[in-house]
């Protein structure tokens, strides 16, 4: 009989004062791994692979934009050298070609930028080469984008719209295969 | 007058604590969302350049990462001072690429699959040498969406 007396005795209910210790410990753990870091970068689509390599010389050269990086991270465009600080205003200028001069693009949408570099070529020059000539291209979206639909271009725009501006200035960037004389 | 009197005597001076585990789970579960377990310990060393055009990569299960960088000082007697891939946890050469990416892509859900990115975090430094041997890789495995992991230039 003593056993029922300690039954009644006993409440129902479960301690639950500890409850917040052990979420407390799962909180700080938590909090200690999380990294809130987000990454970011520039977003490039690569060519599918094939094994022919891709024929330039049937496009005429006033739409070919040529940039190459050599070994040292020096510039050469369309055969001059050029400062890396002047390569997305000269890009616009060979892209949108406001003075219809005979020796740049016929049209936005006939240019085509032809990058090569060395292997030897460092990667940080490789990407400020590719974030100008990118900045470029948004930059004349941008404009593009104004002129249309009143807005400045951006990412979260209707795709209607961005298809609408990327076909009238299309992103084309064709990189060559690299030349090999200044690899460590 | 008695009447406030007798309440005054019964109420009790202790304040509950019962929902105090409901507000502290509240807060785990925040920050379990928000949380990224660090999967891979960085063997090689790594700064990314700065650049302007940047683009937020948005699903984190969709992205796999592939580091290139020269090794940190404590690996440097056994994988010597040339630029490394990592790959996951351990170093590995560009043919271990496709494996790589194909593990990735199992435990993503089918109709996903075609929104795997890359992310290729390349320290500054490297030459382009074994960055180009990676992306060949790349186009040769089929993964043609890559993301240039970069620092935003500040102003």
């Amino acid at each position: 009989m003593a056993k029922t007396s300690t039954r009644d005795r006993m409440s129902n209910e479960i301690n639950a004062g500890s409850m917040a210790d052990i979420a407390f410990l799962l909180l700080i753990f938590f909090l200690v791994t999380t990294t809130i870091a987000e990454d970011k970068g520039i977003l490039v689509k690569l060519p599918p692979w094939s094994d022919e390599e891709p024929d330039i010389t049937q496009l005429k050269t006033r739409n070919v934009y040529s940039v190459l990086v050599n070994a040292q991270n020096m510039l050469l465009v369309r055969g001059e050298e050029m400062d890396i600080d002047d390569l997305r205003e000269k890009t616009i200028e060979f892209i949108s070609n406001p003075q219809r001069r005979e020796d740049l693009a016929e049209a936005p949408n006939k240019a085509i930028i032809s990058l090569k570099n060395d292997r030897g070529t460092s990667y940080a020059t490789y990407l400020e080469v590719y974030n100008e000539l990118k900045a470029a291209y948004y930059e004349l979206w941008d404009d593009l984008s104004r002129q249309k639909f009143g807005v400045a271009y951006s990412d979260d725009m209707p795709v209607a719209q961005q298809k609408v501006i990327k076909g009238e200035i299309p992103f084309v960037i064709s990189e060559a295969e690299p030349t090999n004389f200044g690899e460590e | 007058m008695s009447k406030f009197q007798k309440k005054r005597g019964k109420a009790k001076p202790a304040i509950s604590t019962a929902s105090l585990p409901d507000i502290i789970f509240m807060l785990l579960f925040f920050f379990m969302v928000v949380t990224v377990l660090r999967d891979a310990e960085l063997k090689v060393k790594v700064t990314t350049p700065y650049a302007t055009e940047l683009t937020k990569l948005e699903e984190k299960s969709l992205v796999n990462y592939l580091y290139i960088g020269r090794p940190e000082k404590k690996y440097q007697p056994i994988y010597g001072t040339r630029p490394r891939l990592q790959l996951g946890d351990a170093f590995a050469t560009v043919d271990d690429i496709p494996l790589f990416l194909e593990k990735h892509k199992v435990k993503v859900p089918e109709n996903k699959r075609a929104r795997i990115t890359s992310s290729l975090r390349v320290d500054g430094e490297v030459t382009m040498g074994i960055v180009q041997d990676v992306k060949i890789k790349l186009r040769k495995s089929g993964q043609l969406k890559v993301n240039y992991s970069a620092k935003k230039k500040p102003q």
